[in-house]
Parts: structure tokens; sequence; C-alpha cells
């Protein structure tokens, strides 16, 4: 993971420091991580116009490519690209060509063929995106939709700029992130997200048995039950079950789950009286979190969609954008 | 670098070219919008010299930039501000200086994507020439042509003052 990390960083950004893949969180500095919330902010403006449309992806092409299931992801990158402007091209790969014996190269170079200026990419190998960004066309922006267990950045970006409309920045902040933090992206980027944008704590809330061994490097403290966990806390992230990935018998049951790390009204009394409640979404009702705090004035749940159409509008410009000024800095050189 | 020109006299040429165009025109409430950054100084100057009751709008026209393509996003993009409906209404649109007309065609793009409006007059602090494309300001407070290497550039917002500068090497950009 480190080899592939520390080339995902000398891959994403061009010769000035702009965007040009979106791929990872990790080695993105802080005054990046805020010009996209900014960049998002602005967008946010946008949607909220009569004409909920810039002009600044016209001509260009983007396709969704997705590997794996998705609704909101998928739909909110949708939204985004058209709102930019750009014609989008929807694929899901899993009831199409791969699934006919085409390899994943081929299936590019047929994309590229049509003259494509941004894949969005959702893959459940950690690392496709990052190889994908490294054999396509120079010029092309490869978005990082999620894959596998490594990141899923956009969604810690969204995340990033809910938390900073309700808490007006990071400083002092302390975040928990609670449930199956063993197989989730999310969890990932957002870590890193909080760290490099400065937050106090960051404090994973699981059984062990769902936390990654590596733990401690990633500049996280953890707890073990949700009434030391959420003591002092502003943010409270419930993960979703990943049920579809679960291995073996990581947990004894749902039921056993819910009634330790469910979040319910009881629980979350042990937190912050103003502290807010997110889920990246889909949410497991009974699962993960009670339908009274998941429904209630303290969730920001819903706000989280909204948000995501605007970080993506940000990430996908700004990653046109620097890789135009590449294209345009080259052929300058070149003359 | 050295000051150029009286910036209070100027705004006294704009506010009384506004008046008489308004009258003329018989515009009764206009509203104003302001270019960033420095459209929007002088529509806060403007907008108290004229006495007008809504408040002015603020204009980012980062997305509607015509050299996207070039030179990628501009990473200081803020959200634009109109607190008022533009449907149907007069515009009063501010910029500190006009040169390739690129920027005001942007702004156009921006502000019709709010609505309709009744018309837009054009009042700009410095004209510069040099026009790209066909796009004239109603009200100009100073005509200027300027050398090759010189460049102008207002600066604000407390005191405003028009400073005049040698360029270096980096070519222009379109104002």
């Amino acid at each position: 993971m480190t080899t592939t990390d520390a080339s995902a960083r000398a891959l994403q950004l061009n010769d000035q420091g702009q965007l040009r893949h979106f791929l990872t969180i990790d080695g993105l500095d802080r005054e990046l991580l805020t010009r996209i919330l900014d960049t998002a902010d602005s967008f946010i403006e946008v949607g909220e116009r009569r004409i909920k449309k810039v002009p600044l992806l016209r001509g260009c092409t983007v396709v969704n490519l997705f590997f794996e299931s998705s609704t909101r992801t998928r739909s909110t990158f949708e939204l985004a690209a058209k709102r930019l402007s750009a014609d989008v091209l929807n694929l899901d790969i899993s009831t199409s060509a791969t699934s006919k014996g085409e390899s994943l190269s081929d299936t590019l170079l047929n994309l590229e063929a049509m003259a494509s200026d941004m894949f969005v990419v959702r893959h459940s190998r950690s690392g496709a995106p990052h190889f994908i960004a490294q054999s396509v066309t120079p010029g092309v922006a490869i978005i990082n939709a999620g894959d596998g267990r490594h990141a899923h950045p956009t969604q810690a970006m969204l995340d990033m700029l809910t938390i900073r409309q309700h808490k007006g920045g990071f400083e002092g902040l302390k975040v928990a992130i609670v449930g199956d933090i063993l197989h989730s992206r999310v969890a990932r980027s957002q870590i890193q997200a909080l760290n490099v944008l400065g937050a106090e704590e960051v404090r994973l809330i699981a059984p062990s048995t769902l936390l990654p061994t590596d733990v401690e490097s990633l500049g996280c403290t953890v707890a073990y039950d949700m009434r030391s966990g959420l003591k002092d806390i502003d943010v409270i992230i419930m993960l979703r079950l990943q049920r579809e990935r679960m291995e073996g018998a990581l947990l004894p049951s749902e039921r056993e789950f819910y009634k330790v790390y469910g979040l319910n009204t009881e629980k979350l009394a042990y937190a912050k009286p103003d502290a807010i409640v997110m889920h990246p979404g889909p949410i497991n009702r009974g699962v993960e979190i009670e339908s009274a705090v998941a429904d209630g004035p303290r969730s920001v749940i819903l706000n989280q969609v909204t948000n995501g159409i605007a970080i993506r509008m940000a990430v996908m410009s700004m990653a046109m954008g620097g890789q135009r000024a590449q294209r345009g800095q080259d052929a300058e050189g070149q003359a | 670098m050295t000051a150029l020109l009286n910036v209070d006299a100027l705004l006294d040429d704009l506010e009384q070219g506004l008046r008489r165009l308004l009258r003329e025109r018989g515009i009764e409430q206009p509203v104003l919008i302001g270019i960033r950054t420095g459209g929007v100084w002088l529509a806060d100057i403007l907008h108290k010299r004229l006495g007008l009751d809504e408040p002015f709008g603020e204009l980012d026209i980062s997305f509607y930039r015509d050299d996207f393509s070039r030179i990628g996003l501009n990473p200081k993009v803020r959200p634009s501000h109109l607190p008022f409906e533009t449907e149907d209404r007069h515009i009063i649109l501010v910029d500190d200086v006009i040169m390739s007309g690129r920027t005001i065609r942007a702004a156009m793009n921006e502000i019709f994507d709010y609505g309709r409006p009744a018309g837009i007059i054009l009042a700009t602090l410095i004209d510069l020439g040099a026009r790209e494309l066909p796009i004239q300001p109603d009200v100009v407070g100073q005509t200027l042509t300027l050398k090759a290497n010189e460049r102008v550039k207002l600066k604000g917002p407390d005191p405003l003052s028009v400073e005049l500068r040698q360029a270096d090497a980096t070519p222009a950009k379109g104002a």
C-alpha cells in the first residue's frame, strides 16, 4: 500500500501543484484540501440558482465507470458532471463487457477511443483507479469513487465540508468514527483528511475484530465502548456494517453489535450536547443507528448528500483544470 | 509604482454619468452588481452615492471564464452573492478596468443564469481600450492608453487608488 500511495501523490498533482487526478487524500496538504472545500462552497451557491449549471466542462465527456454497484455516489457524480455542463456516460461494468471476458485495459482503450476526458472509477480492487491513472492517455483525469478497502476521497471531502459548515472549522474538534473500520475505505480517507485539516482528535470506536491492525499508525485513538468513546465528542460518524465484506466470524451477531455500538438516543447523550451525527449511507436502521437518531435534529445525513454534489463538482473541475493547464504548459514547452 | 488618478474625481464622474443615464432611460429602481474584487469595492461606494435601498450583489466570474482550458480553475474562487431577483430588473454592472471585454462577457453569462434582466448598464472606472470583443461600457471614469509594458491596478478597498506599474515578463491576463 505504501508504494501505491507514494506514487499516487506524484500522480495526483501537475507541475504547478494543481490537482489533475483525485485518487486519495494521502499526500495532499491542508492548503489543497481547504481549496477543495472553498471551491465546493462556491458550487453550493450555484446549486441554489434558477439555472444550476456552469459552463466549466462544456464539451467534456465524463465516463462514470462503476465496477461495483452504487446509487448515491454514482447519481451525485452524474449530477455534478451535468451541472458542470459535461456530457455523461454511465457504465455499469458489472453487467457489461468485462463479464464477457474483456480486460480492464481493453475496456479503457475502447472508452478512450470515444474521446473521453474524465473517468470516475469505482472498483472492488484497491488501487484500480491508480492503475488506470498510470496507464491512461495524458490529459484524461481519473477520479476515485471508491476502491476496495483503500480510499473514498470524495466521500471524505463531502464529510469535511459538512463538518466545516456545522462546526466552523477543525481546530480543537474531536471526531469519533464508529463501527466497521476494518472494511471501510470511507474511514481511511476520513482519518487522513481530519488529520491533514488539523482536527484535535480522531477516535475510532469499534470491537477489536473490526479494527485494522495498523490502527496506531493512522493517527487515531481507540475506544472499545460507546460511553468512554463518545465523551467530549463534537462529531459522530457512524459507518455502515458491511455485511457483504464480512468473512469469518468477526461479530457474534448483528443484534449484539447494535446493543454495544448502535447509536441510539441514550448513547448519543454521552457526546457533547451539540454533537452532530453523520453517516455515509446507505444506513442500516436498527443495525448501526436508531431511526430516532438518523432522522433526529442532530443528524446531518441528508446535508452530506447535498454537499456530495458540490464536492464532486469542485474535484472534477479542479482536476480537469489541472489537466488542461498542464497540457497548455507542455505545448508551450514544445513551441 | 505611482498613484495615477484621482479616484474620487472619477467616482464623481461615474455617479453623474449613471444618474444621467438612469434619468434618460427612465429607470427608477436599478440594482447594482460588482465584479470581484475591484468592482465590488466600487459597487459599495456607488451604492451609497446613488442611495439605493436594496443591497448590492457580488459576482465571482471564475466558473465562467474562457481561459479555464488554458490555466485551470481560479484557486481563489468564492461564492457569488446576488441578494435579489434579477428577473426583469435593471442592472448596473460595475468593474474597475475594462480591456479585452472577456470579463464582462463572462459576467453577463453568469447574470443570465439567475434570470432574464430587463437590461444591463456597464460602468467601469477605467477603459484601457484594446478590446477583443464587441462590448462597450455605458459609463466610464477615465479612458487610458497604456504602453505595451504598462499595467494599471485598482488598490483598495480603503483607500482606493489606481496604480500604474511596469509589467514584468508575464503576459497580461484579459481584463
